[in-house]
C-alpha cells in the first residue's frame, strides 16, 4: 500500500507544481492546496500505514497495534495551517483582482526600473 | 586595571556621550571626552620606565575559547609608543576640536561618538597580540573612519570619500584576514609572539609568500601607499581635527605598525623587502611631486603624508634587510629602524600641527584654496609661526626635528651599499637617488604650502570671510605641537632613549636583546658626509625650484586625468555597480514564475543528490500494509480529480475537484485509522470550498474569459521532477528509520504521564503544547492579514492626496 501511496503522492505533487508555474492566480492557489494535500499524504505514509486501532487508548490493545500518533498530529497542525494560508491567498487574489482587475500573474508584475 | 579593559574604555566613555549632549548642551561636549585621552595618555606614561628597561606587559580577555579567539593586549616598545601617539595626539585633536566645531550648528554626539570608537579601534589594533582581534579592530578603524569622512554627510563629496576610503581600506583588510589565516594555519597559532618565534620555519612553507603578499596588501591599502593611495586626498572632506588625527597622526600608520610588528615574521623573505622598501620610496617620491599639482590645503598635506608615510614604509624595508648582514648591529644598516620610528614621531608633531593650521586658516578665512590665499603672515603670526616651523620641519631644516630624521633617512638609504644581497649590489644606488629627488620635491611642497599661505599679497576680495588670528584655543594644540617640533631637535636622545629604542628593539628583536643594546646616538653634526652634501643639495635644487615654481606649476595640467587611479577607482565602481546590476536583471526577472522554477529545480536537485550520493534510496518490501479495495478506489477518485483539475476548462470546475481531492484525502484518514484527522479535513474541506466559491462568486469578469491552460513542455518536466522526487522520498523515508521513533514513547507515557486517551489529542495540547500555541498564532496572523487586506484601499479617490 505504501507503495502505490508514494506514487499517488507523487502524483499530486506534480499537478500541484504545474499548476503553481501557471499565469492564473486562481490556479497558483488551487495548486498550493494540492501541494499541502500532498505533503499530509507524504506524512501519513513516512510513518508507516500499518496498526490495526485508531489511536485512542482503549481495553485490550497492545502498544504495537495502535496507528501511528506522531505524524496525526503533524498532520492535524499542518491541515489548519494550510488553511489559514490558503484563506489569505484567496482574499489577496480578490483583493489584487478589485484593485487591478486582473488575475494573470505576468500583468502582475512589478515595474521597478533602476539605471 | 587590566590593560584590556583599558582598550574599551573609550568607547565604553561613547554611551554617555548622547547623555551628557542632551542634558548638558550648554558645556562643549568635547570637555568630557578631553578627560578620556587625556586620563589614558597620562596612565600609560607611567609604564615608560618598565618599558624602557625591555619590559613588557600582557593581559588577556577570552571571548570565543571554543575558537581559540580571545583579546590579548601585549604592551612592548613598539605598541606603547603608538599608544602614547593616539592619546596623546588624540587629547590635542579633542582639544582643538572644542574650539573648531560649533556646540550649537554640529552634531557633537555623533562627532564624539564616532571618534571615541576610533580610539578603542586603534588601541585595540596596536596593542592585540591576536591575529584575530586585531582584524577585528583593524576594520573598526575603518568604520570609524567611514563614519567620521562623512560626519557632514549631506555634502556629496564627504559620502563620495568616505565611500572611497571603505571599499579601499576594507578591501585591504579582507586581504589581510587571508594573510592572518595562512599565518595560523602555518603556525598553529594566532599569537603574533608564537609566531616570531617561529618563523624561520615559517619561511620554508608553501604558503609563505601568500600570507606576505596578502598582509601587505592590508598594510599598504591603510597606510595609503601606491597605487592605494588615492583614498587619502578625497577623506580630507572630513572635519580638519579628523584629518589631523586619523589621517596623518594615526589611523593611516596602523599599516606601517603592522610592518613594524611583523617585520621579524617575514623579515627573512627577500620579497618582503623588496616590496616595502620599493613600493615605501616610490611612493614617497610619487606623492612629493603630486602634492605640487594640488590647490587645496589640505590636498597638499594629504599628499605630504602619503609621501611621509612612503618614507617610513621604505625605511623599515631597508631594516627588514638588517636581518640578513652579520653584525648589521655594527653597520649603518641599522640606522633604518630608528629612523623609520623616530621620523613617524617627528611627523606626528610637524603634520599635526600643520593640519591644525589648515583648519585654521579654513576657519578664519572661509578657503582653503591656496590661489586665493597668501599674505595673511601679518593678520595671523601665531598661526604663521607654527606653520613655518611645520614646514620648515618637514623640509628638513634645522632647527627642528625634522632635519635629524631626514639626515638619517638618508644615511639609512645610502647604507645599502654594505648589503651585498639580493641583487642588491647592483641596484642600491637607485635608492639614495630616488629619495633624494623625493626629499628635493619635499622640500618644495613645504615652501609651497607655508609661503603661498602666508606671503605674498593679500587679496581680502577672494576671501569669503574677513580674515583674523584664530581664538586663542583653537592655538592651544598646535603651538603646543610646535614646541614640541623643536625640543625634539634639541633633545633627540631623550626622545631616543625613551621612546624610539624600545620600539627599535620590538622591531628587530634579531638584533637586539634588549633596548640598551640599541647604540645609536643622535646628533645633529656630523661632520662633512655625504649626507650632508646631499642635504645641500636638496636646499640649494630644491630653493631654486621654489623660487620658480610659478613658471612651471602648469605643467602638471598636462597629466591627463583619464589615465588617472582615480578614473580607475571610478570605472572599476561603475563596472561592478552595473555588472552586478546586470548580473542579478538576467535573473530576477519579476515572474513568479521564474523564482518557483528556481527553487523547485534547485530542491529536487539537492534531494536526489543526496539520495544518490549517501545511497539513501532503498525500497522495503517487507513491511507493508495490505493493499485494500476501498483505498485503490479512493485513489482513483483521488487521481481523477486531480487530472481533472489540470484539464479543466472552467475554473468552477477546478474549485470543485479540489473539493473532491480534499473529500477523498478524508476518508483515507477514515481508512488508515485516524479519525481527528478525517473530521478536521472534513471541516477545513468544506470551509474551503465555500471561501473559493465565494471569492469566486465574486469575481464574475474572470469566468467569462477562461481558457483551457496550454501545455507547457518546460512547466511539466520541473512538475514531473518534483513529482518523481517526492515518489522517491516518500518510499525511502518509510523504507528505513535511522533512529526509533519517539511514537512508541508517547504510546506507553499517555495515560501514566499525561492522563488522556486520544493520543494525537494529547500530543498536540500537551507533548507538543507549543506548537499549537504557535499554531494559533499563525492562524491569527492569517486573520489580521485578511482583514487588512480587505481594508486596504490602493486606489485613492481623486482629490486625495494624503502625503501632502
Amino acid at each position: 500500500m505504501e507503495i502505490v501511496m508514494s506514487v499517488a503522492i507523487g502524483l499530486l505533487f506534480m499537478a500541484a507544481v504545474y499548476l503553481m508555474l501557471s499565469k492564473s492566480l486562481i490556479r497558483i492557489i488551487i495548486g498550493t492546496g494540492l501541494l499541502s494535500h500532498g505533503a499530509h499524504l507524504l506524512l501519513l505514509t513516512m510513518g508507516g500505514l500499518g496498526g490495526t486501532a485508531p489511536p485512542v487508548v482503549a481495553d485490550g490493545v497492545s502498544a504495537a497495534e495502535y496507528a501511528d500518533p506522531l505524524p496525526q498530529a503533524l498532520i492535524l497542525t499542518a491541515i489548519v495551517i494550510s488553511f489559514a494560508v490558503t484563506s489569505f491567498f484567496l482574499v489577496l487574489a480578490y483583493r489584487a483582482y478589485q484593485e487591478l482587475g486582473t488575475d494573470n500573474m505576468e500583468l502582475l508584475r512589478g515595474t521597478e526600473d533602476y539605471e | 586595571m587590566s590593560l584590556v579593559f583599558l582598550i574599551f574604555i573609550p568607547i565604553l566613555a561613547a554611551l554617555f556621550i548622547p547623555l551628557l549632549f542632551k542634558r548638558l548642551g550648554q558645556i562643549h561636549t568635547g570637555w568630557f571626552v578631553l578627560l578620556v585621552p587625556a586620563a589614558l595618555f597620562l596612565y600609560y606614561a607611567t609604564r615608560l620606565p618598565s618599558v624602557m628597561e625591555g619590559g613588557t606587559y600582557v593581559s588577556e580577555l577570552s571571548w570565543i575559547p571554543s575558537l581559540d579567539i580571545a583579546f590579548v593586549a601585549y604592551l612592548d616598545g613598539l605598541s606603547l609608543l603608538f599608544t602614547l601617539l593616539i592619546t596623546g595626539i588624540g587629547a590635542l585633536v579633542v582639544l582643538y576640536s572644542i574650539f573648531y566645531l560649533d556646540k550649537h550648528r554640529e552634531q557633537l554626539h555623533n562627532f564624539y561618538v564616532y571618534l571615541l570608537i576610533f580610539m578603542s579601534a586603534m588601541l585595540g589594533v596596536v596593542q592585540s597580540d591576536h591575529l584575530i582581534t586585531l582584524y577585528l579592530f583593524w576594520e573598526l578603524t575603518s568604520i570609524s573612519s567611514f563614519l567620521l569622512i562623512a560626519y557632514w554627510y549631506t555634502r556629496d563629496r564627504s559620502r563620495f570619500g568616505a565611500l572611497k576610503s571603505m571599499m579601499i581600506t576594507v578591501f585591504g583588510g579582507l586581504m589581510m584576514l587571508g594573510g592572518f589565516v595562512l599565518l595560523s594555519i602555518m603556525g598553529g597559532t594566532y599569537s603574533i609572539r608564537e609566531l616570531i618565534a617561529q618563523a624561520p620555519e615559517l619561511a620554508q612553507h608553501d604558503f609563505f609568500i601568500w600570507a606576505l603578499v596578502l598582509v601587505l596588501l592590508g598594510a599598504f591599502t591603510k597606510s595609503a601607499q601606491f597605487p592605494f593611495y588615492i583614498w587619502l586626498p578625497d577623506a580630507m572632506e572630513a572635519p580638519t581635527p579628523v584629518s589631523a588625527y586619523l589621517h596623518s597622526a594615526t589611523m593611516v600608520k596602523a599599516g606601517i605598525y603592522l610592518v613594524a610588528r611583523l617585520t621579524p615574521v617575514f623579515a627573512l623573505s627577500e620579497v618582503w623587502m623588496w616590496l616595502v622598501a620599493g613600493v615605501g620610496l616610490f611612493t614617497m617620491v610619487w606623492a612629493s611631486f603630486f602634492a605640487l599639482k594640488q590647490t587645496d590645503l589640505k590636498g597638499i598635506l594629504a599628499f605630504s603624508t602619503v609621501s611621509q608615510l612612503g618614507l617610513i614604509m621604505s625605511l623599515l624595508g631597508v631594516a627588514a634587510a638588517a636581518y640578513h648582514v652579520e653584525g648589521a648591529a655594527d653597520t649603518y644598516l641599522k640606522y633604518a629602524a630608528f629612523a623609520a620610528i623616530f621620523h613617524l614621531i617627528n611627523h606626528a608633531t610637524f603634520k599635526g600641527s600643520l593640519f591644525m593650521i589648515a583648519g585654521i586658516v579654513d576657519h578664519e578665512t572661509g578657503t582653503r584654496d591656496i590661489r586665493k590665499l597668501g599674505g595673511l603672515m601679518s593678520l595671523m603670526p601665531v598661526s604663521f609661526t607654527v606653520a613655518l616651523i611645520g614646514s620648515l620641519s618637514m623640509a628638513g631644516l634645522p632647527p627642528f626635528n625634522g632635519f635629524l630624521s631626514k639626515e638619517m633617512f638618508l644615511t639609512a638609504m645610502l647604507s645599502l651599499q654594505e648589503f651585498n644581497m639580493f641583487s642588491m649590489d647592483v641596484w642600491w644606488v637607485l635608492f639614495p637617488i630616488i629619495a633624494w629627488v623625493g626629499s628635493v620635491f619635499t622640500f618644495i611642497y613645504s615652501l609651497y604650502f607655508v609661503f603661498h599661505t602666508f606671503a605674498g599679497k593679500h587679496q581680502p576680495e577672494q576671501l569669503p570671510k574677513q580674515a583674523h588670528e584664530a581664538p586663542i584655543g583653537m592655538l592651544i594644540s598646535p603651538v603646543f605641537l610646535a614646541a614640541l617640533v623643536v625640543m625634539i631637535f634639541f633633545i633627540p636622545n631623550l626622545i631616543g632613549d625613551w621612546l624610539v629604542k624600545p620600539a627599535v628593539a620590538a622591531i628587530q628583536p634579531f638584533l637586539y636583546d634588549s633596548p640598551q643594546n640599541v647604540d645609536i646616538h643622535v646628533s645633529a653634526w656630523h661632520g662633512f658626509n655625504t649626507e650632508l652634501f646631499m642635504t645641500l643639495g636638496i636646499f640649494a635644487i630644491g630653493g631654486l625650484m621654489f623660487w620658480t615654481l610659478r613658471k612651471w606649476q602648469h605643467l602638471y595640467d598636462l597629466y591627463p586625468d583619464a589615465i588617472s587611479l582615480n578614473r580607475l577607482y571610478d570605472e572599476m565602481m561603475l563596472l561592478s555597480g552595473g555588472g552586478a546590476n546586470r548580473f542579478s536583471r538576467i535573473y530576477m526577472t519579476g515572474f513568479i514564475r521564474s523564482y518557483l522554477v528556481y527553487m523547485f529545480s534547485f530542491m529536487t536537485f539537492i534531494v536526489l543528490l543526496t539520495l544518490f550520493l549517501n545511497e539513501a534510496f532503498q525500497i522495503d518490501f517487507s513491511n507493508l500494509a495490505p493493499i485494500g479495495v476501498y483505498e485503490i478506489v479512493i485513489l482513483l477518485a483521488l487521481v481523477g480529480a486531480t487530472l481533472t483539475i489540470l484539464g479543466s476548462k472552467s475554473r468552477l470546475t477546478a474549485i470543485i475537484a479540489l473539493g473532491a481531492v480534499g473529500y477523498s484525502i478524508a476518508l483515507l484518514f477514515v481508512i488508515f485509522r485516524a479519525p481527528d484527522l478525517a473530521l478536521t479535513q472534513l471541516v477545513i474541506e468544506t470551509i474551503s470550498v465555500a471561501l473559493f466559491l465565494l471569492a469566486f462568486y465574486h469575481l464574475p469578469q474572470i469566468s467569462r474569459k477562461e481558457e483551457r491552460m496550454k501545455f507547457r513542455f518546460g512547466n511539466a518536466l520541473v512538475a514531473l521532477a518534483v513529482g518523481v522526487t517526492m515518489t522517491l522520498v516518500a518510499l525511502s523515508a518509510h523504507s528505513q528509520k535511522a533512529l526509533p521513533s519517539i511514537s512508541e514513547f508517547y504510546k506507553e507515557t499517555v495515560y501514566s504521564e499525561a492522563g488522556g486517551g486520544n493520543i494525537v489529542n494529547v500530543i498536540l495540547v500537551d507533548y507538543r503544547g507549543f506548537d499549537t500555541l504557535f499554531e494559533i498564532a499563525v492562524l491569527g496572523i492569517a486573520g489580521i492579514g485578511i482583514i487588512t487586506m480587505i481594508r486596504l484601499r490602493l486606489t485613492k479617490k481623486e482629490g486625495q492626496h494624503e502625503n501632502k
